[in-house]
């Protein structure tokens, strides 16, 4: 899969992540989606949440408190009001 | 002619000064990175804001658009949010703007437009309220650490005054942080909602799906933009206020050490002349005897 996925989380406080990348999950305010690459223009509010963005086989996950997220043919963007990388304990 | 003694004690206190300002200077350059860290870090978020939202604008458009971002149509009633430090000792950095903001106070004046102002930082309403004691609306003071927190108050009083009618048009007052050797005071138009014409469409036109409706997305985003406008200018304040108290600092400095190397001269030539005088008057009295 030659296309990707640009996506960038940003706070207030700081640039997050920013790269390209496979997937995204995303909590949306009505509902969680998922973005691949060419998705259509796209905008919505945030919930409460994990945003899980997928690359190959890397994940990595952040817990994010409000905020937006905006779709457009350049990539993605997660303006989230607080986020942090949520780091999953191994089982 | 002062003393020798009163010559040290001076050259003693002027030293001492030094000390105080050299470390200063330090302690501001130590703050300086990490308030350009945290303003450099603000800036992606609030530019990305802007862009959305300029995404935004151009799919609404008439009487549908939110006041917030089109205005009330009126400009009469203005509101200018002044935004300086909380302390000085940093050269001109607090006055250049308040002057800034002063001259488009006076000229709103001047054209018979209700003014009302609402400062930010001690310094700011220090030198306003000399002079604009009545306008004055409300202060606020700046906390330890710049976050959401701190903004979201200043945000809501100028809600406030946007819902009540006082305020058609609001203008902020910072200091932009160019480099550390140069703020350069700026206006930013908050409301109506300054939208970057330039920005090129990215959707290419596309019909973009809102999720809930388009009104409601820029009813809770123009206010989200607002806070973090305010944030993003106050953290550029931050950061140009440490750049501007190092460099004043750094000439305080170096003016105490030029001062010290000229007290020093005089000193020693003082001291000179005083023990030149005592070995003539030595010899003088061996050779009375």
């Amino acid at each position: 899969m030659a296309e990707k996925l640009h996506v960038s989380l940003v706070t207030p406080e700081k640039e997050l992540f920013s790269g390209d990348v496979d997937q995204v999950i995303a909590p949306g305010s009505e509902g969680e989606f998922g973005v691949l690459v060419n998705h259509a223009p796209f905008m919505t509010t945030l919930a409460e949440g994990m945003v899980t963005i997928l690359d190959g086989d890397k994940k990595r996950m952040y817990q994010v408190r409000g905020g937006f997220a905006d779709v457009n043919a350049e990539g993605m963007t997660i303006l989230a009001e607080s986020a942090e990388e949520y780091v999953e304990t191994v089982h | 002619m002062a003393s020798l003694k009163d010559m040290r004690v001076q050259i003693a206190s002027v030293k001492a000064t030094q000390k105080i300002t050299k470390a200063m200077q330090m302690v501001a350059a130590a703050k300086l990175k990490r308030a350009q860290d945290a303003a450099e870090n603000a800036r992606p978020y609030a530019k990305r804001m802007a862009e959305v939202i300029a995404n935004l604008a151009r799919g609404v458009s008439g009487d549908a658009a939110p006041k917030l971002l089109a205005g009330t149509g009126s400009t009469q009633n203005h509101l200018v949010v002044v935004a300086t430090a909380d302390r000085g000792l940093a050269g001109g950095f607090n006055s250049s703007i308040v002057r800034a903001a002063r001259e488009h106070i006076r000229g709103l004046i001047a054209e018979g437009k209700t003014v009302r102002i609402l400062t930010v930082g001690r310094k700011g309403l220090d030198q306003l309220k000399r002079q604009y004691a009545d306008q004055i609306v409300g202060s606020f003071e700046l906390a330890k650490t710049l976050n959401l927190d701190v903004a979201q108050p200043i945000a809501d009083a100028i809600f406030t005054a946007f819902d009540n009618g006082q305020a058609d048009v609001v203008t902020l007052y910072y200091s932009q942080f160019r480099s550390v050797i140069s703020q350069v005071p700026t206006p930013k138009q908050l409301i109506p909602a300054e939208i970057e014409a330039t920005t090129e469409e990215t959707s290419g036109g596309a019909v973009y799906e809102y999720e809930p409706s388009e009104e409601e997305i820029l009813e809770t985003l123009l206010p989200r933009n607002l806070t973090v406008q305010i944030l993003a200018s106050l953290l550029e304040n931050n950061a140009g206020f440490y750049a501007a108290q190092m460099s004043a600092m750094d000439n305080a400095t170096r003016n105490a050490g030029e001062m010290i190397k000229a007290m020093n001269l005089k000193y020693n030539r003082k001291r000179q002349a005083q023990i030149t005088t005592e070995l003539i008057e030595i010899i003088a009295g061996a050779e009375a005897i």
